[in-house]
């Protein structure tokens, strides 16, 4: 790393890439005979359920609707009938969730969102017509698009984040070299939302083809960044931080340094929504790991049962292994499911499937690693030390608040300690302690 | 199928203590390889013992004291077993020796908590409880002979390059020892105190392995340095050089090996500059004008106290916040 490089992106680490499917094309998925649609894919209040059983619905008909400021709606991702409109069990969540079942009964009609003309459309406009559509953040974060179009101060640049810096995914990758003439359609949709004039896309080097093609592509209009290839590099933070030179504050958002984060698959479903009227059901998502029979990278109905992607989609698990990890996300920050009833949700980039490591954990040797490795600069094996301690209100003197759960400590560590396991814990108790500041 | 949900990150590197551990023994192999050449046999077994012996203590605290079922030997104890043997003479007796590493382990590293909970460097409180309790064999040096057999009952014992600067200067130390005999490791000392070089490329492989807080040898060293060149212009005949005091005596064992020990040294790269500067302050204080010819176990075992204050007053700033 150059000098440059080093005083714009500290620590990280630079696992095996395993991009496995970055040469396979996006393929669409057959339609699932049956989808289980959560009510709560996004951060903020569940959606209450406006359908009841037995009701037919068309795809893109409205499902779940948003319940207060922070929450999105939700949509049918198939033609079909409702079966049930009930409470399961979501490893994903940790807790019960309501969910829309539907059985497909043929093929999709469409029940489309309303016309909108997006040359001469408003501000407030093209907003409301984001929140229509129930787009979240689909990098992971599946936070509301529509609020964070909206930002509480004003913004002045536009980042694309197209780093994907997880190991295995590629979806991100995919979507770029094939939709690249779609992107910048939401690019500008975006653009005149926020009213910016610089507009920055972010890729990680390993991904040479993307940067080229965007570069011959969009001209001027977005600058394309090449950014190092080292794990956390698509974190909003660090990737603002690169590009920009400026610090989001602790405790703050992107946009107290006047800058707006999108993922590219966001951009994209802006685009879909705006100017194919077409709602939130449908993304792309990368199947992959050792322990699925076929990689592959897709579009898939949002709800479909993940036994089903792996079957249908997969060809099964890989035979031989009596224990196995299914992750929705990749292997630094996925959630490991406990069910392969679980469906994929509207943030799920990707489904890795990958036998568990063997962990040697000891004490911690305080070798420093994780020290070094922190890409925010934080003390990980003291902030661990102090959770397990329930020593909390020092943890967050420390900057427990400040973690990101990235995981880079927790990969390096010799001793394989837990920090993320000690830390997310910490944050949950802590944050209900102080009563849900921050 | 059966699904596992250990917590994330779901990859690691496949890195564990115990690497650590036997790189940290790779590391220190040369210096064996070199005592075992200047003082025969005798060298080698010791060191051998320290480890065996050390292993076994601690694998009868974690198993039958702590009754941990699931305790596998990490080399941890081997380590500071080595260390302990390289820091005493080579005519310590064996259960002198023996006596050492059980202090070291069962004292200074389990009764504060057993791995990664210590706060001083369990080798270098053992050496000074060795030396205070059994002060003729810790301080009875016999030179290098170079025979592989050699008993040492009939040799002449020697003085340290540091004790005969202390006592009668720094030309008499110089008509003894060249810094030839120095970096080679021809001289009268610890087992491990020989061969400044076979030390140095040890070092140098925990470099490479990325396994070293480099920032302390770099302080330490350069502070002995920095005070020993001032030192010098004062008096050359009474402090000797700046490259007399890096070479000779504990100063390389210590500072490359014993200062950096990861679980007594600081973790932040602020902190890791002042134990170093500390380590190099002390031990030339106590060279110049201490009782005792060496500083070096001294300083680093008084600078590992202050380690959890000065890692607490040395955190960085934190992504995002001010300068506080
Ligand atoms: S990486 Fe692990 S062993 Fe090393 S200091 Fe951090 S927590 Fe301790
Ligand atoms: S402490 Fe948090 S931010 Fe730092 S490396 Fe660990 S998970 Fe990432």
């Amino acid at each position: 790393m150059g000098m440059l490089t080093f005083k714009r992106f500290r620590g990280g680490v630079h696992p095996p890439e395993k991009k496995l499917t970055s040469s396979e094309p996006i393929k669409v998925a057959p339609l699932p005979d049956k989808v289980i649609v959560y009510m709560q894919q996004h951060a903020g209040a569940p959606a209450k359920p406006v359908v009841e059983e037995g009701q037919q619905v068309k795809t893109g008909q409205l499902v779940g609707e948003a319940q207060g400021p922070i929450s999105a709606y939700v949509h049918s991702p198939v033609t079909g009938k409702v079966i049930a409109v009930t409470k399961v069990s979501s490893s994903v969540h940790g807790t019960m969730v309501e969910a829309v079942v539907i059985e497909r009964t043929g093929e999709d009609q469409w029940e489309l969102l309303p016309k909108i003309d997006f040359e001469r459309a408003t501000k407030e406009e093209l907003i409301d017509h984001v929140r229509l559509a129930g787009i979240v953040g689909l990098g992971g974060a599946m936070f509301p698009t529509h609020v964070k179009l909206n930002p509480p101060k004003p913004v002045d640049t536009l980042i694309l984040n197209g780093a994907e810096c997880e190991p295995y995914l590629t979806i991100d990758h995919r979507i770029m070299l094939e939709k690249a003439d779609e992107i910048i359609l939401g690019v500008e949709i975006v653009k005149k939302i926020l009213n910016v004039k610089k507009v920055y896309i972010g890729i990680e080097t390993n991904k040479r083809d993307a940067i080229e093609l965007l570069t011959k592509k969009w001209k001027s209009s977005v600058e394309v960044v090449p950014l190092p290839t080292r794990y956390p590099m698509g974190a909003e933070k660090q990737l603002i931080k690169f590009i920009t030179g400026r610090e989001v504050p602790s405790g703050g958002l992107p946009a107290d340094v006047g800058v707006l984060v999108q993922n590219v698959g966001t951009v994209l479903a802006i685009k879909e929504a705006v100017i194919d009227r077409k709602p939130l059901v449908e993304r792309g998502m990368t199947l992959t790991g050792e322990g699925v029979k076929k990689r592959g990278n897709w579009w898939i109905r949002i709800g479909a049962p993940i036994s089903w992607v792996i079957e249908e989609l997969g060809g099964g698990f890989v035979d031989g292994y009596e224990e196995i990890k299914v992750l929705m996300g990749g292997p630094m920050t996925g959630i490991p499911i406990s069910s392969l009833d679980t469906p994929v949700l509207k943030g799920n980039n990707g489904i890795t499937v990958i036998p568990e490591q063997k962990r040697n954990s000891t004490n911690c040797i305080r070798c420093s690693y994780c020290v070094q490795v922190c890409p925010m600069n934080l003390q990980p094996y003291l902030l661990d030390l102090l959770a397990r301690k329930k020593k909390y209100d020092d943890a967050a003197e420390i900057g427990l608040l400040d973690c990101i759960e990235c995981g880079s400590c927790s990969y390096i560590c010799p001793a394989n300690v837990e920090h993320v396991k000690s830390i997310k814990l910490a944050k949950k108790v802590y944050r209900s302690l102080r009563g849900g500041k921050r | 199928m059966k699904l596992l949900t250990s917590p994330a990150p779901h990859i690691r590197t496949a890195d564990s203590t115990a690497d650590v551990m036997l790189d940290v023994l790779i590391a220190l192999s040369p210096a064996v390889a070199a005592a075992t050449y200047f003082f025969g046999l005798q060298a080698f077994i010791l060191s051998i013992a320290g480890m065996i012996s050390a292993e076994l203590i601690e694998f009868f605290i974690m198993r039958v004291l702590r009754k941990d079922k699931n305790f596998v030997p990490n080399g941890s104890a081997a380590v500071t077993g080595l260390l302990l043997a390289l820091n005493v003479s080579v005519a310590t007796p064996w259960w002198v020796l023996l006596i050492g590493v059980l202090f070291a382990i069962a004292i200074v590293k389990h009764a504060f908590g057993g791995l990664g909970q210590n706060i001083f460097n369990p080798a270098l409180a053992a050496r000074i409880f060795l030396l205070v309790s059994f002060p003729t064999a810790m301080t009875t040096w016999y030179p290098p002979i170079g025979k592989f057999f050699g008993t040492y009952a009939d040799i002449q014992t020697t003085a340290t390059p540091l004790a005969v600067l202390k006592l009668e200067g720094f030309n008499s130390a110089m008509q003894k020892f060249t810094y030839t005999d120095l970096l080679f490791g021809n001289i009268g000392g610890c087992i491990g105190e020989t061969s400044a070089l076979l030390l140095i490329i040890g070092f140098l492989y925990l470099v490479l392995r990325g396994r070293i807080k480099i920032v302390i040898p770099a302080t330490y060293l350069g502070t002995v340095f920095a005070i020993s060149s001032i030192m010098y212009l004062v008096n050359p005949e009474k402090f000797g050089t700046p490259l007399f005091h890096l070479l000779a005596g504990g100063m390389m064992l210590g500072a490359l090996f014993m200062a950096t020990d990861m679980v007594t040294s600081p973790m932040t790269l602020k902190g890791q500059a002042i134990f170093g500067v500390g380590c190099g302050l002390i031990t030339m204080l106590i060279r110049y004008f201490g009782g005792y010819p060496e500083g070096v176990s001294l300083s680093i075992l008084l600078m590992n106290a202050f380690v959890p204050i000065i890692d607490r007053y040395t955190q960085p700033k934190i992504f995002g916040r001010r300068k506080s």
